[in-house]
């Protein structure tokens, strides 16, 4: 990953209530500092004096408790607490509830180049909202070569080989409707724990390419409605060419599942041959996927039923051979 | 596997003709070719993929091939990245 400047973090584009409201309020040459942990430290102790595993590297969090115990300091005229807390690296540090840091500390952040932001969040509220956005920012990311639609709500990764007719079963998807959200290079990110989020890459976001057509571009041809920036990777269908000496799934009773950065995710595996017409089978998948997050399993009810008829014919058998 | 280094040599960078260019080269052979830039890898085979690197002016990407014919490959790939793509 490219490094991840106090800079980046202003230039973010978050709205509403992921908005953090900062502004640079002192120490600008210190922007270029780099964040590399996703971290948050309350430097109570540290100001205290006590700087024994203090935690440098983080974020440094000024609520109202810190700002008054700086201005303390200030009345005390003891500058030399700030001075060890300005010799270390630190990548920034945030003034929550529009507090203002004292005289000397702005000095000493100035001669250290470490930049003075403000907000006008409380501590808490800038704490969960900065810890979403660094989650975000940090999390764990891989690049995949495949094409990445919505289809009737599920996201679908389709992958295969190249020339097996990845971006084509996408044109056909959205030409019936559907959505793009990345041909080609498909960047996954893993949030919140489990779940998988797609986009494209943004130079080339919303454009295919089509063998015999070159590259066109989905959003000038289809309109926005046939396009996504992101979408959650619920179900992988693997395209290939159709091998007869493979045996493909035909009742769908297993689950079968791939792993993307340590999650499990739904996956199928789709014999391409002429005549297959594979939108209309991915629109199908998408449908069974919904129908299973329902509940509904169609191969496993189905099978109940066989059984239960074969059951009951047993039944009837063993009844009539008694009489 | 068979790896080289190559430092890009014509000043546009890779734009779309040189992109088609070495996807028409990978595509040339049977083996999984990959470009690496700065420990991000893409498949050498996808336009889309080798456009997303955002290769400019004296980029050093890595060729990584795996398969039958991955020494020929790279030497090929690697020969377009010598020769400016035709460019210069």
């Amino acid at each position: 990953m490219d490094k991840f400047r106090i800079l980046d973090l202003l230039e973010l584009d978050l709205k509403e209530n992921d908005a953090l409201d900062l502004s640079c309020i002192g120490g600008r040459p210190g922007l270029v500092r780099e964040i590399t942990v996703p971290a948050i430290n309350r430097p109570g102790l540290a100001l205290s004096g006590f700087y024994d595993n203090f935690a440098h590297q983080r974020i440094q969090i000024f609520g109202r408790g810190e700002s008054a115990y700086l201005r303390k300091l200030a009345k005390e005229k003891k500058a030399d607490t700030l001075e060890k807390f300005f010799s270390y690296e630190i990548p920034c540090c945030v003034f929550t509830s529009n507090q203002n840091p004292t005289d000397d500390f702005i000095r000493l952040s100035g001669k250290a180049e470490c930049p003075l932001l403000q907000t006008g969040l409380s501590s808490s509220d800038f704490a969960i909202r900065l810890m979403r956005v660094l989650g975000n920012v940090f999390a764990p990311k891989k690049v995949e070569h495949g094409v990445l639609v919505e289809v009737f709500g599920i996201g679908i990764l389709i992958m295969g080989d190249s020339g097996v007719g990845k971006s084509e079963t996408a044109l056909a998807l959205i030409e019936r409707g559907h959505r793009l959200v990345a041909d080609d290079v498909v960047e996954i990110r893993r949030i919140s724990g489990n779940i998988l989020i797609g986009t494209g890459a943004k130079i080339v976001s919303h454009h295919m390419e089509i063998r015999g057509l070159g590259i066109i571009n989905i959003t000038h041809l289809f309109g926005v409605g046939a396009i996504r920036d992101k979408k959650q990777v619920q179900l992988i269908v693997h395209l290939e060419e159709w091998d007869s000496s493979k045996t493909y799934d035909r009742l769908g009773e297993s689950e079968n599942t791939v792993e993307i950065l340590g999650v499990q995710v739904h996956y199928l595996l789709i014999p391409v041959r002429p005549g297959r017409n594979i939108p209309v089978i991915i629109e199908t998948a998408a449908m069974n996927e919904r129908l299973k997050k329902m509940g509904y399993y169609s191969a496993k009810e189905f099978n109940k039923n066989v059984s239960k008829w074969l059951e009951s014919e047993s039944a009837r058998a063993a009844f009539l051979d008694d009489k | 596997m068979k790896e080289k280094e190559i430092i890009i040599k014509n000043r546009s960078g890779i734009h779309a003709r040189p992109a088609a260019l070495l996807v028409r080269t990978a595509n040339e052979f049977s083996s999984r070719i990959f470009i690496e830039k700065d420990g991000e890898r893409i498949n050498a085979k996808s336009i889309m993929g080798i456009l997303t690197l955002g290769a400019t002016y004296n980029t050093v990407l890595r060729i990584i091939a795996e398969g039958n014919d991955e020494v020929k490959a790279v030497e090929a790939i690697a020969t377009l990245f010598e020769n400016k793509f035709e460019e210069e």
